[in-house]
């Protein structure tokens, strides 16, 4: 475990890359940041409370559902469940990442899928398909910045939310789907692309009108791995060797 | 500590367990199949458009068009900084106008 970390830390270069390779995932998630502080303080949590779930749950869709669930007084486990359900697509990040930081030492893995998130899930990705390996110390780099700005942003717009500016005219309510959309763009090179996403698009859409949110994700998301699973052409070749 | 806290807490636990569960099942296998491979291999586009479809469909012109603009940047550009200030740009334009 020791000898891991010193091995990581032989490489600062891959340190410095991530803290560069977080940038912009720290600005496209800011104002998340402070709008999620701001609501929860609207919503009767007390600032310590919206500083809490950031530092803890770090997952800003079901933080948005969790505050919105307190402010309508609805039962406890409820509330859980909510989270859990909105949080439930982890499970697929947590299969897919998981191969490529299985060289970890085994704190370093739960440090790293504590901090895995729908950003650093697909930075992650990124990484390792342009380099290879991923490393203990870019993912570091890239995810400590963001979870430091993340819990910092929950206390500020706590503190001072009242003063944050009309989010609809400065269009900061779409910021994340627009930046969602760029990172779906950026997998487009993967097999089977283009008939996932088309798949996932149209069976989340159903399900959001017939399920109902935050299911759709779940299904939507297993609807387009399935496909992939099934037309994947190298199953039967590789099924006669071994 | 309150009951918010400690519905916090709960959530958080729960959280760490998507988290770390899939690698857990995962783990337990010594051979990947190539459909689980090739399955897993097509996460990230699948999760992150269910992320955005939705809002594609319940947004009007201002969103949509920002979210074309999005795809056809991203194919001629590249790179996610040019796609993501002229999707915001034309957003944030449309809104204003339409308004």
């Amino acid at each position: 475990m020791t000898a891991d970390i010193a091995k990581e830390n032989a490489h600062p270069r891959d340190l410095a890359q991530g803290l560069r390779d977080s940038v912009p995932v720290v600005v496209a998630a800011m104002p998340f940041g402070f709008l999620f502080g701001a609501l929860a303080v609207e919503n009767g949590l007390t600032a310590f409370e919206a500083v809490l779930m950031s530092a803890t749950i770090f997952a800003g869709a079901s933080q948005m559902v969790g505050i919105d669930l307190f402010g309508q007084k609805v039962a406890p486990w409820l509330i859980v469940l909510s989270i859990l359900a909105v949080n439930f697509r982890h499970v697929l990040y947590s299969a897919t990442t998981g191969r490529r930081i299985a060289h970890w030492g085994p704190v370093q893995r739960l440090l790293g899928f504590f901090l895995l998130v729908d950003p650093m899930f697909a930075e992650a990705e990124r990484r390792g398909e342009t380099h290879g390996t991923v490393t203990f110390g870019w993912y570091m780099g890239a995810a400590l910045p963001l979870y430091v700005c993340w819990v910092v942003e929950a206390w500020l717009g706590a503190l001072f939310g009242n003063l944050l500016p009309d989010p609809h005219a400065l269009g900061i309510d779409f910021l994340l789907p627009i930046y969602f959309l760029g990172l779906v763009m950026s997998f487009r090179k993967r097999s089977f692309w283009l008939p996932v996403v088309l798949m996932s698009a149209v069976v989340s859409m159903i399900a959001y009108r017939t399920v109902g949110s935050p299911w759709h994700v779940s299904i939507g998301a297993v609807a387009g791995v399935a496909l992939a699973a099934t037309m994947a052409p190298g199953a039967r070749t590789r099924k006669e060797e071994s | 500590m309150s009951t918010t806290a400690w519905i916090i807490l709960v959530g958080a636990f729960l959280t760490f367990l998507t988290r770390i569960g899939g690698h857990l099942v995962l783990s337990r296998f010594e051979r990947i199949h190539p459909r689980v491979e090739a399955g897993l291999n097509a996460v990230p586009a699948a999760v992150l458009t269910t992320l955005v479809a939705p809002s594609a469909m319940n947004g009007g012109v201002p969103e949509i068009a920002a979210l074309a603009t999005g795809v056809v940047v991203s194919l001629v550009a590249g790179g996610m900084m040019p796609m993501f200030l002229s999707s915001a740009a034309v957003l944030i334009l449309l809104r204003h106008l339409t308004g």
